[in-house]
């Protein structure tokens, strides 16, 4: 039992977290404040690999495990946590559902350039009507000689702007419960498909969250993705791989605020010391290391499970719904530390406690993880004592 | 990474989860009553190993990880938090030391009669003017030809009333402060040393706690352990690795309380379902699931490390913060569910509450190990 990184994996991360120092967080403010990525930024994560951590080489990935990828979005979030989702949502939620479910040639067509970054993907499940009840969706998908004829109005969808490649779930079968979705692969640009509303949030606000309006948009036949009839299947089996990696983007925030109310406390001076000196303050840093530790704890074997092969679920989603209320916690002890200075947007607290807030809803809400949590244990009691 | 616990760990696991649950279960809640557990436990836990556990096998231990420690204390906790006390105690804190510091010769006459079960062993450390303030003992040892008197008092000694030999800490150099401070071992039998009032517990009742009173009590020079003057050093590694330890006693309670509590909602009934169909019940479940598996992932975080050597002061003392205020948490929410019943005595689950707040004060209280990780923090010593 070992829950160190092996020597590749740490050379690895040091070389992400280098990067992430000198190219991602010196703009972390910048892009929080014009809601937008820059120029270049998704070129220089391409470069670097990010885009296709475990896509296998023979696909043009970097041909590195689960475990490395998640580290690579912990260490994006903790500079940047838009930056962290960017990736996550491309590589969690569109490249693992096309490997693990595309047929090859799918994954020919579409993995190479989605790893190198040149096209950017984004997944599209929830609508205005269907979120948490995401099997209510109402998207249509009607099979016709020429395609699937697509029609209806997806919301919340991460990456909506930058993406080329749209992982798609909608309705085949509205009068058959258990096999009513399909998932498609879609290109953004093909016509009939737009976006539709782009959202203003309260954080990760250069991550771009639109609606997608499909009207009559018509798709090749070989865009199904797995089963016809598999579309939840495939949507919550990706969601699993999802909820690790904003455990991992909470994580970074997480150490982001640590690191950066730490840092604060043992400068600031009142009644004669630096802050660090006080109890008050010295509970939330340890409150907050300790959150951390567990945190990371979950999810590194939530990924190592993934990596091996093995059911993961439940594993994810405690992974998932701790790092997320953590991240609350932990950011708002951080702001707290800051005092007034921490209210204040030229610091980073208070930016660290808006982008925090939402792991605890994407990817399923706290409120569906307790759900997928207490199902499997009510179902699997000697899960608890499995060690 | 592995997060595989080792083939023979889990086999080890499986006969004390066994043993826990045929030859506890069935008694913990006299023992709890009585405030006390029968020789033929503790013989029994000997045959099984598990009161050397930690111990090189050349004096009769079972020359085990802290990994498989930490894994044998959260199945005895399990099904009884006292005895779990009893043996972390003996091994984590009586053993501990004596491994760490005893000379060849202490080791080759008492650590067999320790991994035996011949003897139980206990530590002192604590007395009623310090607890947390440990380095502000008073307990002192002076010097009489090459051995020294020990006269003092000691409060909160776990194993106390049966143990025939005890490693403890007295000071040395009035004038030395933690510098000043070395152990010693005494006998049970040792003029002067008198074992006192045993303590009427809130939980922890199948484990002794008793106050040890010391007057001139005469120890050769062969009883130091360690080297004189350095002995609060020792203590503050035996504690360090002692937490640990307490660690996973509170992630074995938690999980008696979940695992009661998952075979309670779906059996009761209310509003025509079983209420493990309600949100309410379901949610407190998922977070007692969900708080357990992170703190048994940070004892084992902890153990693995001390297993390579490395340095595990913040680590230990995250694993034991964590999971000692998750264990309350969790033995709470496991009397709500039962209800009414969870109040009474009938059940095990208003037990591990009281067992589970020990937790959260013995072997270094919360305040002082949220003290530790601050100070490792701010030092540089645990990075984020």
């Amino acid at each position: 039992m070992d829950f160190r990184f092996n020597d590749e994996q740490r050379q690895m991360r040091d070389a992400v977290r280098d990067f992430c120092v000198n190219e991602v967080a010196p703009k972390a403010e910048w892009r929080d404040h014009e809601g937008r990525f820059e120029d270049g930024l998704i070129e220089k994560l391409g470069q670097m690999g990010l885009f296709g951590t475990y896509v296998p080489e023979e696909y043009g990935g970097a041909g590195q495990d689960v475990i490395t990828y998640i580290m690579t979005v912990e260490e994006l979030s903790r500079a940047c946590a838009a930056t962290g989702i960017l990736v996550s949502a491309h590589h969690s939620l569109c490249v693992d559902p096309i490997l693990n479910f595309g047929t090859e040639q799918q994954k020919r067509k579409y993995l190479p350039k989605l790893a190198s970054g040149e096209w950017i993907g984004c997944f599209s499940l929830t609508e205005p009507g269907s979120g948490s009840d995401a099997g209510a969706a109402r998207c249509s998908a009607v099979e016709t000689a020429d395609g699937w004829l697509i029609n209806g109005t997806k919301s919340f969808v991460t990456n909506g702007l930058q993406a080329h490649v749209i992982v798609l779930f909608a309705v085949t079968e509205p009068d058959n419960p258990r096999r009513r979705l399909s998932a498609f692969i879609v290109e953004k640009n093909t016509p009939g498909c737009t976006i539709g509303k782009v959202e203003k949030k309260m954080g990760i606000r250069a991550s771009s969250t639109t609606e997608l309006i499909f009207e009559n948009c018509l798709v090749p036949k070989d865009a199904l993705l797995g089963e016809r009839g598999r579309g939840l299947h495939v949507a919550l089996a990706t969601l699993d791989g999802g909820r690790l990696g904003v455990a991992a983007q909470a994580i970074g925030i997480m150490e982001a605020a640590l690191e950066t109310a730490l840092n604060y406390s043992k400068q600031r001076v009142q009644f004669g010391r630096p802050i660090c000196e006080f109890q008050a303050i010295q509970w939330k840093l340890a409150d907050s290391a300790v959150a951390i530790a567990a945190a990371r704890a979950l999810t590194y074997r939530g990924a190592w499970l993934k990596q091996q092969g093995r059911p993961y679920s439940a594993e994810a989603a405690a992974a998932k719904l701790f790092a997320s209320e953590a991240s609350s916690r932990v950011t708002n002890m951080a702001l707290q530390i800051f005092g007034g200075y921490g209210y204040c947007v030229d610091y980073p607290a208070e930016r660290l406690l808006r982008d925090a807030k939402i792991t605890e809803l994407y990817e399923g809400t706290s409120e569906i993880q307790r759900l997928v949590i207490a199902r499997h244990i009510l179902n699997n009691p000697e899960w608890v004592r499995r060690g | 990474m592995d997060f595989d616990l080792p083939e023979d760990i889990v086999a080890l696991r499986d006969v004390v989860r066994r043993f826990a649950t045929e030859a506890m279960r069935p008694y913990a809640r006299d023992w709890d009553r009585d405030q006390y557990v029968p020789d033929e436990l503790v013989s029994q836990l000997a045959e099984l190993g598990l009161l050397g556990i930690l111990t090189p096998e050349n004096y009769g231990g079972a020359g085990l990880s802290y990994l498989a420690n930490a894994v044998i204390i959260e199945e005895l906790a399990r099904q009884d938090g006292g005895v779990a006390l009893l043996v972390a105690a003996h091994n984590g804190l009586c053993l501990s030391h004596l491994n760490l510091a005893a000379s060849e010769q202490q080791k080759r006459k008492y650590l067999p009669k320790l991994t035996s079960g011949r003897m139980l062993g206990s530590w002192a450390l604590t007395e009623p003017g310090c607890g947390s303030d440990a380095a502000a003992l008073t307990t002192r040892a002076e010097p009489d030809g090459s051995g020294w008197r020990l006269t003092g008092h000691k409060q909160f000694i776990t194993n106390g009333q049966r143990a025939g030999i005890f490693v403890v800490m007295a000071r040395t150099d009035p004038q030395g402060g933690r510098r000043g401070i070395s152990a010693f071992i005494v006998e049970r039998d040792d003029k002067g040393f008198i074992v006192g009032k045993k303590e009427d517990k809130l939980g922890m009742r199948s484990s002794d706690t008793v106050t040890l009173d010391l007057e001139e009590v005469y120890v050769g020079p062969e009883r130091l352990v360690g080297k004189l003057n350095e002995g609060y050093l020792d203590t503050l590694k035996v504690l360090e690795r002692g937490r640990i330890g307490i660690g996973a006693l509170s992630v074995g309670l938690a999980r008696g309380a979940l695992e009661e509590s998952i075979a309670y909602a779906k059996q009761r009934v209310a509003f025509g379902q079983p209420i493990a169909e309600h949100q309410a019940i379901q949610f407190m479940l998922a977070d007692m699931a969900t708080a357990i598996e992170a703190a048994r992932l940070l004892v084992y975080d902890a153990a693995t490390s001390l297993d390579r050597g490395e340095d595990i002061a913040a680590k230990a003392a995250i694993a034991k913060l964590f999971a000692s205020e998750i264990a309350t948490c969790a033995c709470l929410d496991g009397i709500q569910i039962h209800g009414g019943y969870g109040y009474t005595r009938d059940l095990p689950v208003e037990r591990y509450l009281r067992d589970a707040k020990l937790c959260e004060i013995g072997e270094g209280s919360s305040q002082i190990i949220r003290m530790v990780i601050a100070r490792e923090l701010l030092r540089g010593r645990y990075v984020i």
